[in-house]
């Protein structure tokens, strides 16, 4: 993987990349998507860059790019080119140069307020505009102006620019937060985490008409693909840690418990104090935490009994405190959190052990964060390989799972068959067609099922919305609750109907309940709602991805028979006339 | 900085930036010389060269010159 891409920003990214770009597509497994970018300015080597790191994170962009500043007529007009180009992913790239209705100082307050209102409802126009594509849209919030006439005033002043751009920014969050499709690329942040001198050049603007710097450009289009990464779910789920010189100073075997540094005695202590207060942010919205150490199990986990260390051995899902390679050690992380390798970030000061990981499991993501404490949260932060697209009851909860699972696992090895086993959890289950609250659970879980996923379709939220409403489609989600505690949302089925046949388009779990039983329930339910609507007969479809060959033989377990085999992939067909049901062990719908 | 340095140091540039290790360019190269030679890759070009050699062109300064060489003597009279 180029190193070129990752934080800090490489200057000589704008000249290499055509090489890296070769480099780039000779790996394998891309999604392929269809990205507008409509701009208030030009947009060419944003373009350019953010192809570069799309392809980093395994997707091969197709782009559409607007006529020079034409982003309000291409969202508002008829449209045949972008119409015809289908997009995925609509960017509008405009910053403070496109802001028309500013105000002036001979204006009333009541002039500002409907310059305010006509300059807000430009971008209104242009989401509502877009709606028709039925696809993400990303907006550029604003970066502040280079100069400010009216001093500090400008802020605080009604007739002040730099306050209207503030007052723009909140409603934009406001929209957004309310929008189910709206994100907001911020480049307000942006701006000022490099400087608006540094952001905004105006040999740039005159000369070439880049309302952002060549300079800005390489993180600008970094942070976009972080969004894109998100909204296709691949953001990273699990930050593994090393320990001594990263979760504290001074190495626990040799120092011992009483002389680590850790808590707010020293500046270094402090830094340290600061990391681990990140990881715990991190962990509290959903991020998985696990260890990686060289170091006596007992010493590792005797090192967060520290009176002031904030990361307590109860908050890691796996810890491996050992002598074996740490790339084994990842290996068997990712296999018993269940998740994929590609969903690590490894966090370790030694060089040698982050190049070795990186080496065996290049899927890893291993930032190069030095050796100096003050810098890790940067490369964790900057590098976006955790980027949420929204916080979810359900993320917050996912450690709570972990952590009920390691129960039932305990209480499984109690009982002699398994299925007295399950049915001593007391699960009951919840299995309906999409309903509102839901939809956004259910895109999140669309695009991020890896595993138990017959087909690996993706959806926007927009076409998860217009699924559930329509007539040609079955849709049904799956929630799970047992004596542990509530698994919330974690099945789904979409089936499309096509002459008396269900075709069934989607289907995924979350392998956090995997042969629980609720496979079986969901297809008893696909079954019942067939019946209901006459249905004869369901075809399942197996799409082979590097991810799901757990569930190629799903078809062929619960009585399909095969229609067509095609290289990796295969139809199924199941006659339900004769269907049996087959879970016994989950009370569904509590009947 | 002698002029055949900085010379070298801009064919290397060019190099980058068209993607052709054999690239070379003389005195006398200009934007109709190179068909890749467009707006954006010029505006490239104008980009590593301000990076490299720690220099800034002006507003306008590159929009007179003809060719190479004319941009190299603006470089020698920047760099002395």
């Amino acid at each position: 993987m180029p190193s070129r891409l990752s934080y800090p920003y490489h200057d000589r990214l704008l000249s290499k990349k055509k090489s890296i770009k070769k480099e780039l597509l000779s790996q394998e497994n891309f999604i392929e998507k269809n990205i507008a970018v409509l701009g208030g300015s030009t947009t060419s080597e944003i373009i350019n860059i953010l192809d570069l790191y799309l392809l980093k994170n395994g997707i091969k962009a197709s782009f559409y790019e607007s006529e020079y500043n034409k982003y309000y007529e291409d969202a508002l007009f008829e449209n045949p080119e972008l119409e015809a180009f289908k997009p995925d992913v609509i960017y509008i790239h405009t910053t403070q140069v496109n802001l028309i209705h500013t105000p002036h100082t001979a204006n009333t307050l009541e002039e500002i307020e409907q310059l305010f209102e006509k300059e807000l409802q430009r971008y209104t126009s242009i989401w509502k505009g877009l709606e028709k594509y039925n696809c993400a849209l990303i907006q550029n919030n604003f970066d502040l102006p280079p100069e400010r006439s009216m001093g500090n005033l400008d802020f605080y002043d009604p007739h002040g620019k730099v306050n209207f751009i503030h007052r723009l920014n909140q409603a934009f969050a406001h929209e957004a937060y309310a929008r189910k499709n709206l994100y907001i690329n911020d480049i307000n942040y942006l701006s000022s985490s490099v400087g608006l001198d540094t952001w905004f050049n105006k040999n740039y603007w005159y000369g070439y008409k880049y309302a952002v710097s060549y300079d800005a450009i390489p993180m600008l289009s970094h942070n976009l693909s972080n969004i894109i990464n998100a909204i296709y779910g691949k953001t990273k789920k699990c930050l593994v840690l090393d320990l001594d010189n990263t979760c504290w100073g001074g190495v626990i075997g040799d120092d011992g418990l009483d002389n680590i540094q850790i808590g707010s005695e020293t500046a270094i202590a402090e830094a340290f104090s600061a990391f681990q207060q990140y990881a715990k942010d991190l962990k509290d919205r959903g991020i998985t935490l696990a260890v990686c150490s060289k170091n006596d199990f007992a010493n590792a986990k005797e090192g967060f009994t520290h009176p002031d260390s904030i990361l307590k051995f109860e908050d890691f899902t796996s810890f491996k405190a050992n002598w074996d390679p740490k790339f084994q050690n990842m290996i068997e992380i990712a296999k018993e959190i269940n998740i994929g390798i590609d969903s690590l970030v490894f966090v370790d000061d030694n060089p040698v052990e982050r190049d070795i990981v990186s080496s065996q499991v290049p899927h890893v993501s291993v930032p190069d964060v030095g050796d100096d404490i003050t810098e890790y949260i940067a490369h964790l932060d900057k590098g976006g390989y955790f980027e949420p697209i929204a916080l979810l009851e359900d993320d917050t909860q996912r450690n709570k799972y972990y952590e009920d699972n390691k129960k039932r696992l305990d209480e499984e090895a109690q009982y002699t068959t398994y299925d007295d086993f399950l049915l001593s959890l007391d699960m009951q289950a919840e299995i309906k067609p999409f309903s509102p609250v839901y939809l956004d659970r259910i895109t999140q879980l669309t695009n991020k099922t890896n595993q138990f996923n017959l087909t690996t379709k993706r959806y926007t939220f927009a076409e998860i919305e217009n699924m559930a409403s329509s007539d040609a489609y079955i849709t049904l989600y799956g929630k799970l609750s047992d004596k542990f505690g509530d698994n919330g949302l974690i099945s789904i089925i979409i089936g499309e109907i096509k002459e008396q046949t269900c075709h069934i388009d989607l289907w995924l779990m979350s392998c956090r309940v995997l042969k629980r039983g609720m496979e079986e329930a969901m297809l008893d339910a696909l079954v019942h709602a067939c019946q209901t609507s006459n249905i004869k007969t369901i075809i399942g479809y197996y799409y082979k991805t590097n991810k799901n060959s757990m569930v190629e033989d799903l078809f062929a377990k619960f009585g399909f028979s095969l229609q067509t085999q095609n290289g990796e992939d295969s139809i199924w067909e199941l006659s339900i006339k004769s269907y049996q049901q087959k879970q016994k062990n989950i009370r569904v719908n509590d009947e | 900085m002698s002029r055949e340095e900085i010379f070298s140091k801009v064919q290397d540039i060019f190099r980058d930036i068209f993607d052709e290790d054999d690239l070379v360019i003389e005195d006398t190269t200009s934007s109709d010389d190179l068909e890749d030679w467009d707006s954006l890759n010029h505006i490239n070009l104008v980009s590593a060269i301000e990076k490299e050699f720690k220099i800034r062109f002006a507003l306008g300064e590159l929009q007179s010159l003809k060719d190479v060489g004319a941009m190299i003597d603006l470089m020698v009279k920047k760099l002395s």
